[in-house]
């Protein structure tokens, strides 16, 4: 089968979104649907969280990559690892002979001078290393789980408030590649993960706005985690549905049935504010995954949400072909 | 005890917990509580949600404390944490003399520090807290920590800015041929070159400009971080625990627990936010009220009951779930009181919503 349009489109994907909204979620679902249309996937994980392996059930991660989904008929494989500032430091260091200076950055405690001297460089240091990933060519995507939202922007901007601050040297031009990698959306998108309330939407629209003005780079479809599958029949009278239906309610049953359903309508009516508000105030395609009402994210889950993209991905797709 | 006999035996509370976990708010209503049971509080905010600062009536809101009007007998003040204006007023208090503060404020790498050494956040917010505890004639300081991931930073983070500012190395690029261990100052002077060779030579300059101008002044910021740490050891300092029922973020306040016990502090409250409510009702057929519902959901999948009963099931499968994560970490900080806040329909955003939150999470005022 031909992989969708969007993962495609840009050989590193950036998912990126306030803390809570599901963001590891969500990347994990895309490697799961991208991997099921036959590319070769790589997560790299920038903060070594737990919750990524656990999505997959294995062992935290580490700077070796691992197979989360290995390759096999129905799938070329997901492949995750972490990039951390640290070792993304020291592997910048040892690769230009530089292992006794690492070493004394390290025992010295000037890592954290040189940290504070240069803001951002730590950033630099991991999305050079993505970019050295992605040059590689030894996988079809990589999707980057970023940091969480505020430091989303600081993350991305890295590179070119550096290029303002150090005049010339090698982090001089490490950050010039990293600005070509962030502003190429032939190679670069960044997806912007929400759920349909108030303050996370806000958030994400002020967030869209600073990257794409102040960092340049290009905006994928929004993500949209957590959004509640219509149920038509909650409008309707528990007493009258079970007659209907020829089911007898007990006792206090039609009053449970009733507060869910208000309960929910209310929920739901915040939602469709929210999506509505969303459309209206940030022109980007929506995908939409839908609440699963669990608060546990595992392997199983990953793969309804994955599904559900893939559906999204092959609509899309048809419609662009028309 | 619970929470609210927690908040009135209190002179700090400090609310914890990751990003996204509605400790803003929680922050906001203990000191609403306050003010309603008579006292004097003040809430420090970190990054407040619009919709709450507009709640609060804080379209202003600074780095200087602002009434909140509201119906109560005491009064309630906030403030947003502005952690390059505290740090300057630090860096004021403890220069010689206006000279030194001057090189210190319009030096790049001072720039930086604030912006972007980690910690520096959490530090400032402790130390603003510091300040109007002892400083201020406040009965009660409520104060939102930053959302780090690193939970211990509010903590330890004046401990380690003074080491910070007090590193050996830093004597080393002031004057690399002084002292006593000259020969580890000269190898860390070839360090300091080879690396000026890749970061640039004016960065460098920077930091030892800043760290020559700073000589003297790392006492005073170490006596300070101790005075701060013992505030926050104090009995009548109280730290809440804020969470939401999922499983990342109570592994954090579990993580969180641990932490301040081995610092030898005690949890005394936990806040968990947006709980769904289960709609449980009590039948003499108890076997419908709890599968049964999913089964009659599927069963009747597509009719009116049907999508009536997904509601009810989906509602209960979330609760069930919430729960099932509240086990361990209940039981992690015992005795201290488990508080579980149900997710509120619509948004809180005026006043009479936090209210209501604040009945739920706190109580009602005695005889008020």
């Amino acid at each position: 089968m031909t992989p969708p349009q969007l993962l495609t489109s840009a050989s590193v994907l950036i998912v990126a979104g306030k803390g809570g909204v599901g963001k590891t979620t969500v990347a994990a679902a895309l490697a799961v649907a991208a991997s099921a249309a036959g590319l070769r996937v790589l997560i790299v994980d920038v903060e070594g969280r737990a919750s990524m392996p656990a999505a997959f059930g294995t062992d935290p991660l580490t700077y070796e990559e691992r197979a989360l989904v290995d390759a096999a008929s129905d799938h070329a494989g997901v492949y995750a690892r972490t990039v951390t500032p640290d070792d993304a430091l020291l592997d910048y260091l040892n690769e230009r002979g530089l292992q006794r200076l690492s070493r004394r950055l390290v025992s010295t405690g000037l890592l954290d001078v040189i940290a504070t001297a240069i803001p951002g460089i730590k950033d630099i240091l991991v999305l050079g290393k993505v970019k050295q990933i992605e040059r590689s060519g030894l996988f079809d995507l990589v999707i980057v789980d970023a940091p969480a939202a505020g430091h989303a922007i600081t993350f991305l901007r890295s590179a070119s408030g550096l290029l303002d601050a150090v005049g010339g040297g090698p982090i001089n031009a490490q950050a010039q590649e990293v600005q070509n990698l962030l502003t190429d959306s032939d190679r670069c998108r960044v997806l912007l993960v929400t759920i349909p309330e108030e303050t996370p939407v806000n958030e994400l629209i002020e967030t869209a706005y600073n990257l794409e003005d102040r960092v340049g780079v290009a905006l994928g479809p929004v993500i949209i985690n957590g959004v509640h599958p219509d149920l038509p029949g909650l409008h309707d009278d528990p007493e009258t549905a079970a007659d209907q239906a020829g089911v007898a309610l007990v006792a206090g049953e039609a009053e449970a049935l009733s507060s869910a359903a208000e309960f929910r309508l209310a929920r739901t009516a915040v939602q469709q504010e929210q999506l509505d508000r969303l459309a209206n105030e940030l022109p980007l395609p929506q995908l939409r995954l839908p609440d699963l009402f669990t608060s546990t994210l595992g392997r199983a889950e990953v793969d309804v949400l994955a599904a559900a993209l893939s559906e999204q991905f092959i609509a899309d797709d048809a419609r662009g072909r028309r | 005890m619970s929470l609210s006999e927690v908040v009135a035996s209190s002179r700090v509370v400090v609310c914890c917990g990751s990003g996204g976990v509605g400790k803003t708010t929680t922050a906001a209503l203990v000191a609403l509580h306050a003010a309603r049971e008579g006292r004097r509080s003040v809430v420090v905010t970190i990054d407040p949600a619009r919709r709450l600062a507009n709640a609060l009536g804080l379209d202003h809101l600074s780095d200087q404390a602002s009434v909140i009007p509201g119906p109560w007998p005491g009064e309630m003040h906030a403030l947003m944490l502005d952690t390059k204006a505290t740090f300057d007023g630090l860096v004021q208090r403890y220069a010689a003399d206006r000279t030194q503060a001057e090189r210190i404020l319009t030096n790049r790498f001072y720039a930086n520090i604030s912006g972007s050494l980690s910690g520096t956040q959490e530090y400032m917010a402790s130390e603003r807290l510091y300040e109007l505890a002892i400083e201020d004639d406040y009965d009660l300081v409520v104060v939102d920590t930053p959302p780090s991931r690193n939970a211990l930073d509010f903590i330890d983070s004046p401990q380690r800015l003074a080491r910070f500012l007090d590193h050996r190395i830093y004597k080393v690029l002031i004057n690399p041929s002084k002292g006593p261990i000259r020969a580890v100052n000269l190898a860390a002077a070839a360090v300091t070159r080879s690396l000026a060779k890749v970061v640039g030579a004016d960065v460098i300059g920077d930091a030892i400009e800043f760290f020559r101008a700073f000589d003297g002044m790392e006492e005073g910021f170490a006596r300070r971080a101790d005075r701060v740490d013992a505030l926050m050891r104090e009995s009548t300092t109280s730290f809440i625990l804020v969470a939401s029922p999922k499983a990342d973020t109570v592994v954090e306040a579990g993580y969180f627990a641990d932490r301040l016990g081995e610092l030898g502090i005690d949890v005394k409250g936990l806040v968990v936010n947006r709980m769904q409510p289960a709609f449980e009702f009590t039948t003499d057929r108890p076997e419908l009220a709890g599968i049964a519902v999913r089964a009659r959901a599927e069963t009747l999948a597509g009719t009116p009951l049907g999508d009536l009963y997904t509601a009810l099931a989906d509602a209960r499968q979330l609760a069930a779930a919430e729960e099932g994560h509240l086990v361990g970490i209940a039981e992690q900080v015992a005795p201290a009181p488990v508080v579980r806040v149900p997710i509120q329909p619509g948004e809180v955003n005026d006043l009479v919503a936090l209210d209501h939150l604040a009945d739920l999470i706190l109580g009602t005022v005695p005889n008020g």
